[in-house]
């Protein structure tokens, strides 16, 4: 059973003062419903994400109490691949044939933090101040940098084009276009990353309403196809956040067994997408992430950037909403939003963002602690 | 006062010689920091306690700019917070151990690096908690 989505919904992420995260969420959900003309009765399922609120399901009291099966995950970073995923199996298993995805989501400012033991961990590892997660990814950076000839300049200007793609989004947390010399100069947090060259934990809301395909066209005139939904751990030798250690054995991450298991799945391989969202925790991790998910060649990404190729009008067009840096990343609702802009790019629909020559596959990547990742294509 | 461990069953101390204590599978050979109980290669439960080489390589690294949010973070914080070092250290073809580094600068993948044992914080006993580091060579 094929699953189309037909509606997508955003509550744009940024900071909203007392707004709550449920409330963002009916929000969300709302717009999705009006996108793809259903009525929330007609709903028959749901799945939520969200890492700060423990029932997102309780958003049927802003809804409407139509008894139907509300199930919340979490997933750390792939919090909303993992909605996402399930409520695609749900339809494919012939369970339900109309349902939601919702991710939700209202963090506090700051870098996330948690009691190491919840990861594995012992608590001296967190004591000592090694349970951050922007260090993860300034050591993978830096070391890929080392391994396969990636300047600072790179890393510069991917962030500059998601501040410049952000500017063009008016559901964006950041709207400003930074130049290359202000993000480097911004304060260093964890070398070689700056300030400016990572993403904020937010808020903000996204959902998508998904059907059967052989019904899509009842709901919308452009269904976009859910073609594979992916998602991995880590494997033993994958070099992962929160790790006291690590073997000397080496293995690839979950985002390149995700990635592979998605193509294959699909029967698409990278040379086919058009537009693509990738996890920018850092302006490092979107570099390394091209090249995990198959779209380079390591080190390539040098060229392709100073090229222009990752740009809305190039060869790689690659966070054309501003990814994560720009949108920031409430964890529930972060994959959704990936979502989100794929169906508009594929749509046709993106505006002053849109992608030239009618783009007809999408992908998107979701990766984060302590070693999960979420990959999705999506085709016309 | 006196100066303790970060942890017991961290790193073996106090010693003159001190030497971080890890595990190895006594059914695959993996070597684990800090000890486990189980394997995470094979999923035995025969886990060895294993001192590990105080020598190694350092395999990654980056710097800590910023004081880590608290808790579970536990070192000098504000004007008091010194940035540090953290790196992966590849022990001798044993594992690789995430550490504190003794400086932030001037460091480079590939360096020969040793286990030493430095101050981290004082306690609201006055004891001096020491944590395990690794500089560089030479």
């Amino acid at each position: 059973m094929d699953v189309a989505i037909v509606g997508v919904g955003l509550h744009p992420f940024g900071r909203f003062g007392d707004v709550t995260g449920i409330e963002m969420g009916a929000i969300a959900i709302r717009r999705a419903l009006a996108d793809a003309g259903v009525a929330w009765r007609e709903i028959e399922f749901a799945f939520a994400g969200s890492y700060e609120i423990d029932n997102p399901d309780a958003v049927v009291a802003l809804m409407g109490l139509t008894g139907i099966p509300f199930t919340n995950v979490y997933n750390g970073c792939a919090t909303a691949a993992s909605a996402l995923t399930q409520a695609a199996n749900t339809i494919r298993l012939g369970e339900h044939q109309l349902g939601l995805a919702v991710g939700m989501d209202k963090h506090l400012p700051g870098a996330f933090s948690s009691d190491p033991r919840l990861y594995a961990c012992p608590s001296w590892y967190g004591e000592l101040g090694h349970f951050v997660t922007t260090k993860f990814f300034g050591m993978k950076i830096n070391k890929y940098m080392h391994d396969h000839g990636i300047s600072a300049a790179t890393l510069a200007r991917v962030a500059a084009k998601s501040y410049r793609n952000g500017a063009l989004n008016p559901n964006a947390f950041r709207r400003k276009p930074l130049s290359e010399e202000a993000i480097l100069a911004s304060r260093m947090l964890n070398h070689p990353l700056t300030q400016y060259m990572f993403c904020s934990p937010d808020e903000g809301a996204a959902a998508v309403v998904l059907c059967r395909a052989d019904q899509a066209h009842r709901y919308s005139a452009k269904p976009i196809y859910l073609r594979a939904s992916a998602l991995r751990t880590r494997r033993l030798g994958a070099f992962e956040v929160h790790s006291p250690w690590l073997p000397i054995e080496e293995t690839a991450g979950p985002t390149v067994d995700a990635s592979r298991a998605a193509f294959e799945t699909a029967g698409i391989g990278p040379e086919d997408v058009d537009v693509i969202q990738l996890q920018d925790t850092d302006a490092g991790a979107e570099v390394i992430h091209l090249a995990e998910n198959g779209f380079c060649a390591d080190g390539d990404q040098e060229r392709l950037v100073a090229d222009g190729e990752l740009e809305i009008g190039g060869r790689l067009p690659v966070n054309t909403d501003g990814g994560l840096i720009a949108n920031g990343e409430p964890i529930g609702a972060s994959g959704l939003r990936q979502v989100h802009e794929v169906v508009l790019q594929l749509r046709g629909q993106a505006g002053e963002r849109q992608v030239p020559g009618k783009p007809k596959v999408g992908y998107t990547q979701l990766y984060g602690a302590p070693g999960v990742a979420g990959v999705s294509i999506l085709s016309v | 006062m006196a100066r303790i461990a970060v942890a017991e069953g961290v790193f073996t101390w106090p010693s003159d010689d001190p030497q971080l204590i890890g595990s190895r599978c006594s059914a695959c050979g993996i070597v684990t920091f800090p000890v486990q109980d189980s394997c995470p290669r094979c999923a035995s439960i025969e886990m060895k306690e294993h001192r590990l080489p105080r020598r190694g390589r350092l395999w990654a690294w980056t710097t800590q700019e910023f004081a880590p949010p608290s808790p579970p973070y536990a070192g000098p914080t504000g004007d008091a917070f010194v940035p540090f070092g953290v790196g992966y250290v590849e022990l001798a073809g044993e594992v690789k151990v995430e550490t504190r580094l003794t400086r932030a600068d001037a460091l480079r993948i590939g360096m020969e690096m040793e286990l030493v044992v430095v101050p981290f914080r004082t306690d609201d006993d006055g004891n001096e908690v020491v944590t395990f580091a690794f500089r560089p060579v030479g």
